[in-house]
């Protein structure tokens, strides 16, 4: 039987979020060129994210980081039949619309770059192009959810390649969830205050004990077992950002993190991959940071 | 009825398994190839196809299935599973490859990127109307006589299929297991238990 020319609809919050529950189980990989951008699909990565900068590179340099020059985006799109992430910086929604207008398949706002507003987020309900967004906390999660988000992921501190920060992010997440789940009606209304979170949103998440967009992981995962932690705290996919082409071997790094990514519960496979792999990048102490990035965004 | 697998490399497995679930299947996630013993079909989930090829030469799967698959195993693929179910794929890297069970031709993301992902009414032959979830949806191009089509649709440039099926091979275009809708699945079970009969 053949539809008739039914009404089809675009830009619907299930063909948003299912993009994401498509990603899911993968590794996300920060590339800066076409070249890197094969490596990472080669390598059986689900999707890139186009920068020009790695984030270690932004901390590195300093000054203001914004969204990636379009042909830059356009050239990676090209080489890749993956999808292509690109970030907006936070609240900068004039960027967003030129990241929609490239097509690119999700935009991530992120604290990455220099925020473009100190208050507001961008309104994401508004754009046909799905949004990711970073999280400390449940309320965090809960709040760019309600503007629209559409995948929340840790922020971690991004560039560090320390994963002390994304763990910590995802144990809150998670703490504050099996917490709502615990909660009876009435207190649910405080907690929402406490959270700074819209009732609603809490209800859900007490009610069906996780979050209603997919929670993937993000900030400083560096290595196989990395990426095997932060999956058996709860991530659904990894994002990994400098911890691949800013390691001693990319290829054999990018394979390793998205062979580990899937088999996170095997310790004999993630031990497998870890094995000979040379070093990984070389990380920061995030206690010394003059910049924490986490801190962007609220 | 024995287990029915589901392919756990990567994608969207959790929904899978709820909706076998939900039609009282007992459920087994596959990741490696002793995970295929005891299992009297499989589905394969969206996801990323090439991430999928990847994972499953490495995890030593694809081999063995290859030879199940050859050998009339059923299985249901959607989205990215028709890819790897499909005689031909276009559009896809230089070393894609695919099981081939299903002799169409499919182009990966024919329908365009994920701004265009969209929802429709499909009808099912036999079945009913459907809520069909299509992202960045590969698109049947082309399909041989011996593949059984029962359910097109029409994106204003001509009906294409978007669920097939020939022998025990099923394919989807679209996602059935991200909306509470059974009857993709209903079928494909239906066929399994007919095959084990």
């Amino acid at each position: 039987m053949t539809s008739a020319l039914s009404p089809s609809t675009v830009g619907s919050a299930l063909v948003k979020r299912g993009l994401a529950d498509m990603l899911r189980g993968g590794v996300i990989m920060d590339v800066v060129n076409p070249e890197q951008a094969k490596i990472a699909e080669d390598a059986g990565a689900v999707a890139v994210m186009a920068l020009e900068r790695v984030p270690s590179d932004i901390r590195r340099d300093g000054g203001v980081a914004r969204m990636s020059d379009p042909q830059m985006i356009q050239e990676i799109q090209a080489a890749v039949t993956i999808p292509v992430m690109a970030k907006a910086r936070i609240g900068h929604f004039a960027e967003a619309q030129i990241l929609q207008a490239l097509d690119v398949d999700y935009i991530d706002e992120s604290e990455v770059l220099t925020p473009a507003d100190e208050e507001n987020h961008i309104d994401k309900w508004v754009f046909t192009v799905p949004f990711v967004c970073g999280a400390t906390n449940l309320g965090e999660a809960l709040r760019r959810i309600a503007e629209g988000a559409c995948l929340i992921r840790s922020k971690g501190e991004a560039g560090t390649g320390n994963v002390v920060e994304a763990v910590r992010h995802l144990r809150t997440i998670n703490a504050q969830m099996r917490r709502l789940a615990s909660a009876d009606a009435a207190e649910l209304f405080a907690l929402a205050k406490d959270l700074q979170a819209p009732v609603a949103l809490v209800q859900e998440v007490a009610a069906t004990g996780k979050l209603p967009v997919p929670l993937f992981c993000a900030g400083g995962i560096s290595t196989p077992a990395d990426a095997s932690l932060v999956l058996q705290l709860g991530a659904e996919a990894v994002f990994v950002g400098s911890g691949i082409f800013k390691s001693e071997d990319p290829v054999r790094m990018a394979k390793a993190i998205v062979e580990a990514t899937t088999h996170y519960e095997d310790a004999s496979i993630v031990t497998k991959v870890s094995t000979g792999l040379g070093a990984a990048m070389r990380g920061a102490e995030t206690a010394t940071l003059e910049t924490r990035l986490a801190e962007r965004g609220w | 009825m024995r287990a029915v697998g589901v392919l756990a490399l990567q994608g969207d497995v959790r929904e899978h398994v709820t909706t076998l679930e939900n039609l009282g299947v007992t459920v087994r996630r596959v990741r490696t190839p002793g995970d295929l013993n005891g299992v009297s079909g499989l589905v394969i989930p969206g996801g990323e196809s090439t991430t999928m090829s990847r994972l499953l030469m490495t995890s030593g799967l694809r081999e063995p299935l290859q030879s199940l698959i050859t050998g009339g195993f059923p299985v249901l693929g959607t989205c990215a599973g028709l890819i790897m179910l499909a005689r031909e794929v276009l559009d896809g890297r230089a070393d894609q490859w695919s099981f081939g069970a299903i002799d169409v031709t499919v182009r990966r993301n024919g329908y365009g990127r994920q701004i265009a992902s969209f929802e429709t009414p499909i009808d099912v032959l036999g079945s009913g109307t459907v809520p069909g979830v299509f992202i960045r949806a590969p698109r049947i191009v082309r399909w041989g006589e011996e593949v059984v089509v029962l359910a097109s649709h029409d994106h204003g440039d001509g009906a294409h299929p978007v669920l097939v099926r020939q022998g025990s091979a099923w394919g989807c275009s679209f996602h059935p297991e991200l909306t509470s809708d059974v009857t993709v699945h209903g079928l494909f079970l239906d066929a399994l238990a007919e095959a084990l009969r």
